[in-house]
């Protein structure tokens, strides 16, 4: 087998292809290769969550993910939530609002993981979203101030799906 | 008012889209790797080391060894250099070492093209070692006869103080005394911010820049210096955005070793990126310290005398040193004053990571000690701990007359009455504690000592720059700095408010820190940011003022005196009528084609003050006996920080540390095996860190008393949040079960152990529940 190959994939709206090294992880594809620095690296075996892209839809710790497997997937990134004029989507504006931020390292992974909950159209429990936003980890916030950022957001298009 | 509201954070926007940069999304492309060869022996010398098959590996450029480095042992420490000699930090340590003192000591480094191939190169090192006994406990390792560590440092003691106080001998012969004496242990710990420590550095017209996820810039550009042998102005250190620091990142960590490795490849840039299971074990770790204390308590439940001894395990390096531990040994004293007091307190170099500074110093730890001791003494003398504490805690008009601080107010007591309030404590505590199935209730808490910065014990200094701009906004810079708790944004607000700006939207604080502009500042540590930093953004927004009004003379033919800035306007005060904007003067100013000025402030202030910074935890919690898990189900800090620059960021900093501290309580330990000093647990998986499941929600409250040594009327809360979450847990636990747990983590091993013990666990206990 090769060591390069080429993948294609739709990257936040855009069909993209790229040669990469079969051993790199999507991790490293959409860093070095597309500049998307939001995928941030913790620990790159799985366990912090700060990598946390949507593949098809769903969130995926995108450092045990190879970056071949991407092939003909579409992939969503932080980058990709907001408008193209910068508008922020609803949950980055909560998590802003509700100082969710603090150093801001697992912020792009806990929002891509709360747009999956929020695109399921669900209304959760609140044991149930802890339970969902448990794999990561933050140490600044306690998960307070992010839990109530997803609560108030998923409230919130609750809200607009019944007027 | 723009100080004390709840305004979103100034970084908020550019964090929440991911587009803030971090040091690696700053790394040149052409960055070489370097990837660090870590002893895996305890305690060894290295005979020598085979490079031959790693630099055979392609891709790999250079290999280079404990045999190569600069003999210039230096001190990391992230404290101010201090013209006393006597006073510095000990220079125990080399870039690299042949002299292996823990698991995880650096021994090599292989730069390579490509990180697969430094990785391989690492592997590929063929290190000979001549194996030494070694030692993991700070007692063991003062006994004689015990691994020897460094020279100079006989039977492993970094350092020996006392505090003395009153006749201790004499005091404990009243009669009629209750003597309440435990051991109190506490594990070792990791910062596991998430972004792991990183940094690359590159030679740019001969001189060495470092770009380092660093809280310390500053300082690090001293260290960075000593450590290579090359003038301080020959570095140059950038401090980007930092994914989060407490304590591990105020250390020289691998910033000079990554300075010299540049040096090492004809200046290509260079890239050290650790793992997190190098961030676990080759950074920082929080000193496991053990307590001895030994109250005298009378029937009335004063007490009459305590002695505290403390044993903290430096681990091999010494880093922050005793700081830690003599920070223990005087807060407990000022704490619960008796007349008699005797401590002693030993920092001990062992076998374990070096530990260094992390958020609370040392309190923690004594939080733990002490007040696990005052509930036992309250228990003992069969008064309610709550009130125990209101008898014997610091008085308000306590003063210290070392560090000069002064209880204003009577804090401790305000604090707990609101907690107490809060909590409903009065009527849980009657009903709580009298379970007897498996799942038993408690309630309990604990009280925090904490002060702010670092004056007396070292230099505390802030220096500002101000720069109005055309368009009426302040640009500032200083050199504290933000690591993730909101420091900019209370910077923001502070400035806006001191100049009088229109919102504290209008300053624009230049975020990331380059020593060769930025005005030297010492970082983030202490919880001294919002402190230290007040001083001079107030002295140094008067100062612009002063020239603004100075320039508006001229321009409106008002006397300074006269003139006001009021939500960026220039006014006169007496009618408050607007003269004009702050954007007409200065763009007036700068393009006067007589006489042009570009209209800046720059003042350095030296803080010659500490501030008191008090508060407590109340815990709730339910100990499932079968299951020896002990779940907390509520939780409350209440602090005095003075007044709140902004009370959304105040809280979420009281979380923050409430939840580092619940896992400090419940579940955190980095495990060693005994036989071979290898960590076990050093991943994000094994080691286990609060996670969104494992507690409540996080409550916070606060008493603003105004600190009246600050300009702003503010004080410490950085680290304070995380002193007392996990004593409260702790009495708690002791109200819900009767069981008193003098160790830390409170984990299903250690509670199995304590339950058990206390014949609450046994087989016919099932049986006797069903019936």
């Amino acid at each position: 087998m090769s060591q390069y190959k080429v993948v294609h994939c739709n990257i936040n709206g855009k069909d993209v292809e790229r040669m990469v090294d079969v051993r790199a992880s999507l991790t490293d594809m959409l860093r070095n290769e597309y500049h998307l620095t939001s995928v941030k690296k913790g620990c790159e075996v799985g366990e912090c969550g700060a990598c946390n892209v949507l593949i098809n839809g769903e969130a995926f710790n995108s450092c045990i993910y190879l970056a071949v497997w991407a092939e003909g997937k579409t992939i969503l990134t932080l980058e990709g939530l907001e408008g193209p004029n910068g508008e922020l989507s609803d949950i980055q504006q909560a998590f802003i609002d509700e100082t969710a931020i603090q150093c801001g390292f697992c912020t792009p992974g806990f929002i891509m993981t709360a747009a999956e909950i929020l695109n399921s159209g669900k209304e959760y429990s609140d044991e149930e979203l802890r339970k969902l936003l448990s794999g990561h980890l933050c140490r600044c916030t306690g998960y307070e101030n992010i839990f109530r950022a997803v609560k108030k957001t998923m409230l919130k298009r609750l809200e607009a799906a019944k007027a | 008012m723009i100080v004390g509201q709840r305004e979103p954070r100034v970084d908020g926007y550019d964090k929440a889209t991911g587009r803030t940069k971090y040091y690696e999304d700053r790394m040149p492309a052409n960055a070489l790797y370097v990837r660090i060869k870590h002893a895996e022996k305890a305690h060894a010398i290295v005979r020598s080391i085979d490079i031959s098959a790693a630099a055979a590996i392609p891709g790999v450029v250079k290999v280079l060894t404990c045999f190569d480095v600069p003999n210039l042992p230096f001190a990391t420490a992230g404290h101010p250099w201090s013209m006393d000699p006597g006073h510095r930090d000990t220079a125990d340590r080399l870039l690299l070492n042949r002299h292996v003192r823990y698991w995880g000591d650096d021994v090599a480094v292989v730069i390579a093209e490509n990180e697969v191939a430094a990785n391989q190169g690492v592997r590929a090192l063929k290190v000979d070692y001549e194996e030494l006994p070694f030692v993991l406990d700070a007692q063991e390792a003062m006994k004689d006869g015990a691994p020897q560590l460094h020279d100079g440092f006989p039977n492993n003691i970094l350092k020996h103080t006392q505090n003395i106080k009153g006749d201790y001998q004499e005091a404990i012969k009243e009669p009629g005394l209750i003597k309440v004496e435990g051991w109190y242990d506490t594990p070792t710990v990791q910062h596991a911010h998430i972004e792991n420590f990183g940094c690359f550095a590159y030679m740019e017209n001969g001189r060495i820049v470092v770009v380092a996820s660093t809280q310390i810039p500053h300082i690090i550009r001293r260290i960075v210096a000593q450590a290579v042998g090359r003038p301080w102005g020959d570095i140059e250190i950038i401090k980007p955005y930092i994914g989060g620091g407490f304590g591990n990142k105020q250390d020289a960590l691998y910033e000079p070793l990554c300075a010299w490795c540049t040096t090492q490849v004809g200046g290509r840039p260079v890239r050290i990126d650790c793992s997190r299971e190098e961030t676990f074990v080759s950074n920082r770790v929080r000193h496991a310290i053990r307590y001895h204390i030994i109250s005298w308590v009378r029937k009335d439940g004063t007490i009459a005398a305590r002695k505290v001894d403390l044993y903290s395990n430096q681990g091999a390096y010494a880093s922050h040193g005793h700081s830690i531990a003599a920070k223990g040994l005087n807060a407990i004293p000022q704490k619960y004053p008796c007349p008699a007091y005797e401590g002693n307190a030993w920092t001990v170099y062992t076998n374990r990571p070096a530990a260094g500074a992390m958020r609370g110093y040392g309190m923690p730890q004594a939080n733990y000690a002490d007040e696990a001791n005052i509930d036992d003494c309250a228990k003992a003398v069969g008064i309610d701990p709550w009130e125990f504490r209101k008898l014997n805690i610091m008085p308000k008009g306590f003063h210290d007359p070392f560090s000069g601080n002064t209880n204003y107010y009577d804090t401790y007591r305000e604090c707990m009455a609101k907690g107490a309030e809060i909590m409903d404590y009065e009527r849980k505590r009657k009903e709580y504690g009298h379970d007897t199935g498996n799942i038993r209730r408690g309630i309990g808490l604990a009280t925090f000592w904490y002060n702010t910065a670092v004056y007396p014990i070292s230099l505390e200094t802030s220096s500002n720059r101000m720069q109005l701009n055309l368009d009426g906004t302040v640009t500032m810079q200083c050199g504290e700095t933000e690591i993730g708790q909101g420091a900019d944004t209370a910077y923001a607000q502070m400035t806006a408010e001191a100049i009088g700006l229109k919102s504290y939207k209008d300053v624009h604080v230049i975020s990331c820190q380059d020593t060769d502009i930025t005005p030297t500042g010492t970082g983030a540590y202490a919880s001294r940011q919002t402190y230290v930093a007040g001083f001079s953004i107030r002295q140094t927004a008067d100062l612009l003022k002063e020239k603004i009004l100075k320039r508006a003379q001229s321009l409106t033919r008002q006397m300074p005196y006269n003139m006001d800035i009021v939500d960026g306007n220039i006014i006169r005060r007496e009618d408050k009528m607007v003269l004009m904007s702050l954007q007409e003067l200065a763009m007036t100013a700068q393009y006067d084609t007589v006489n042009s000025e570009h209209i800046t402030a720059e003042s350095t202030y030296t803080i010659r003050n500490n501030a008191y910074s008090f508060g407590c935890t109340f815990a709730e919690v339910e100990v499932d006996i079968a299951m020896c898990k002990a779940q907390v189900t509520r939780i409350l800090n209440v602090h005095d920080c003075g007044k709140l620059i902004n009370p959304a960021l105040a809280e979420a900093q009281v979380h923050g540390g409430q939840s580092m501290a619940i896992g400090y309580g419940l579940s955190e330990q980095l495990i060693f095996d005994e036989k071979t000093g290898k960590p076990l647990n050093n991943n994000l998986l094994d080691y286990k860190l609060s996670t969104f499941m494992d507690h409540p929600r996080l409550e916070a409250a606060f008493i603003e008393n105004p600190e009246p040594t600050s300009p702003f009327g503010t004080k410490s809360l950085g680290e304070p949040p995380a002193c007392s979450p996990a004593p409260a847990i702790r009495n708690a636990i002791l109200h819900a079960t009767g069981v008193a747990i003098d160790r830390l983590p409170i984990n299903p091993h250690v509670l199995f152990a304590e339950l058990s013990k206390a014949g609450l666990i046994h087989d016919s206990w099932l049986d006797k529940e069903e019936k």
